[in-house]
């Protein structure tokens, strides 16, 4: 077999230089290892994204559907102050949920990124462990705990603390709850990977050069944490404003937020076409949250 | 610092971390309360049984649903770990043009909201005339789960040495037979670790599968979403208690393995 001599090359990447042709023993096993995942980007990710994108300049049909006539009125639509409405509530939650996210998770990430290493080990995975339960099913423990006839309820109305049932169950707040429960995992894990990265020396310089403990955190662990910080708070943001099911089952009616008014136009309302720039204009406010996370030195590989 | 204001930040701290645990424990800890109790209204004790976990057999629903749950998530991340770990093989040891294209690719379904990926999905399976059903849900959770599988493998790829594989094709292995015999055992655990991934993202997933199920297709948040409104019977919460105490058990026994494997590589 010639592989034997395009071997060196083949394994030593840097060796090979880009500009000139591949050779077919190198292509075709490129194409049959990387082609699959291409494909299925193709099909599933970026041919559905175009079609969401087509149909946002569509017509709604009479019985719901698309209907082809090229117009921005969807994108109009979102101006009427019923959805900036929305738009307004959602990102005040979404705001507070990532505030709150980061103000706990950062002491949080930070103490358990101190931890002795067998702790850090247990206390990681204690963090990951409750994701194997669905996080709907958690949301449902939190509707046992949080109703009228709840768990909370009824230990404070047993300590005589309330006459009355509170209403904690179908507000904002139960909203926020569920979404800093369900969310804060995000927070933690890029920051205490941030924290953990940091480099001891330079505490330790601080410290004698004489800069006080708080000084030191101020001037040195939270600016070299900022890309840590920067992406949890991405990864809190964008999807509090698309868990529908947050605020479906924990707000009532009383809390719709837009993922909630983008699953209405689907499957509810049927409009389609209003859906689809709905869901276009939250791809581009990701977008330009992604960039000024990098523009800020953050990358990508920090997300996931 | 002096040695009190030590002790009071220590314990501060375990107070503060014991308390964000409690917070992430409490809903599951109550699911698991009630389902050990008699009355059918997960509300007030009354006192312990275990005939829910008889009853939850008889309800055909709620097996379907664990069934498809089940079905989804096996089928799932056994094809998203196939294509994935052989693209981040692909990608590992060759460099090609677009290659920085297909990289930025990969992040989009992580990037991008849920939501926006499945309203995509329903309205692509929508125009293609493709019912949904169990096929549209597994499509669905490959398309989120493979970038992070892609991700996870090559990052435990960064550090593998690739003359392991020169000198193996140097003996006369061929190529199927080196990515048998030594590229795979090496890279088991980062394979291992791209499947958890894969399988917690699709046992945790709501919102794509919210779109993407047929009426037939039931998974088990889908039917808890169902029934959240009208009413969840203890039944279910015993559902979910045998299913924490599985994946519990699942997980033991990984880090186990892992624990054995990095022992072994370090004699």
């Amino acid at each position: 077999m010639s592989s034997t001599t395009t071997a060196p090359a083949v394994l030593r990447p840097e060796a090979n230089t880009p500009k000139k042709r591949m050779p077919l023993s190198q292509l075709v096993p490129l194409l049959l290892m990387v082609g699959p995942v291409v494909l299925w980007l193709l099909i599933f990710v970026a041919a559905p994204l175009m079609y969401v994108f087509v149909i946002s300049f569509m017509k709604k049909g009479t019985y719901g559907g698309v209907v082809m006539s090229f117009n921005f009125e969807n994108y109009l639509r979102i101006f009427d102050p019923l959805y900036l409405r929305i738009f307004l509530v959602s990102i005040i939650i979404a705001t507070a949920t990532t505030l709150l996210c980061l103000i706990l998770g950062y002491p949080f990430a930070y103490i358990i990124a101190r931890a002795s290493k067998r702790n850090k080990g247990i206390l990681l995975s204690l963090i990951m462990l409750p994701f194997w339960t669905n996080s709907l099913i958690r949301t449902y423990g939190w509707i046992i705990l949080l109703r009228t006839n709840g768990t909370f309820n009824t230990l404070l109305a047993s300590a005589n603390l309330i006459s009355h049932p509170l209403q904690m169950l179908y507000t904002n707040g139960a909203v926020m709850v569920g979404m800093v429960y369900t969310l804060f995992p995000f927070m933690v894990l890029p920051l205490y990977s941030s924290i953990e990265k940091l480099d001891r020396c330079l505490l330790e310089a601080a410290n004698d050069l004489g800069a006080k403990p708080r000084r030191t955190f101020w001037r040195v662990t939270l600016p070299l944490t900022v890309p840590g910080i920067f992406a949890g708070c991405i990864q809190v943001f964008i999807p509090t404003l698309g868990y529908f099911f947050i605020s479906d089952l924990l707000g009532g009616g009383n809390s719709v937020l837009v993922g909630n008014l983008i699953r209405n136009q689907f499957l509810a309302a049927r409009d389609w076409p209003f859906g689809a720039a709905l869901s276009i204009l939250l791809i581009v406010f990701t977008i330009v949250l992604m960039r000024v996370y990098k523009h800020f030195g953050g990358s990508l590989e920090n997300i996931t | 610092m002096n040695k009190h204001t030590k002790q009071l930040s220590k314990f501060l701290s375990t107070g503060f971390v014991t308390l964000i645990y409690i917070f992430l424990y409490l809903p599951i800890a109550i699911i698991v309360f009630f389902s050990f109790n008699t009355s059918k209204l997960n509300v007030v004790f009354q006192g312990f049984t275990l005939k829910w976990y008889g009853v939850m057999f008889q309800n055909g629903d709620l097996m379907s649903a664990l069934k498809n749950t089940a079905i989804v998530a096996v089928s799932s991340v056994i094809i998203s770990i196939f294509i994935g770990t052989l693209a981040a093989i692909g990608m590992f040891r060759y460099q090609f043009r677009g290659k920085g294209i297909v990289d930025s690719f990969l992040y989009i379904p992580i990037v991008i909201p849920e939501i926006v990926m499945g309203i995509s999905l329903l309205a692509f399976y929508h125009i293609l005339n493709i019912n949904l059903g169990l096929t549209t849900l597994i499509l669905a959770h490959v398309t989120f789960s493979m970038p992070y599988v892609v991700v996870t493998v090559r990052s435990r790829l960064s550090g593998y040495d690739m003359s392991l594989e020169e000198a193996a094709m140097d003996l006369g292995a061929t190529r199927l037979h080196t990515l048998r015999r030594i590229t795979l055992p090496i890279i088991a655990p980062g394979i291992l670790a791209g499947a958890m991934l894969a399988l917690t993202l699709s046992l945790d997933d709501v919102i794509v599968s919210f779109f993407t199920t047929g009426v037939d297709s039931v998974t088990l948040p889908i039917y808890i979403f169902n029934k959240v409104k009208t009413g969840v019977s203890p039944d279910i919460n015993a559902l979910i208690t045998l299913i924490i105490l599985v994946t519990l058990l699942i997980m033991l026994f990984i880090r186990n393995l892992e624990a054995r494997n990095s022992n072994k590589g370090q004699a």
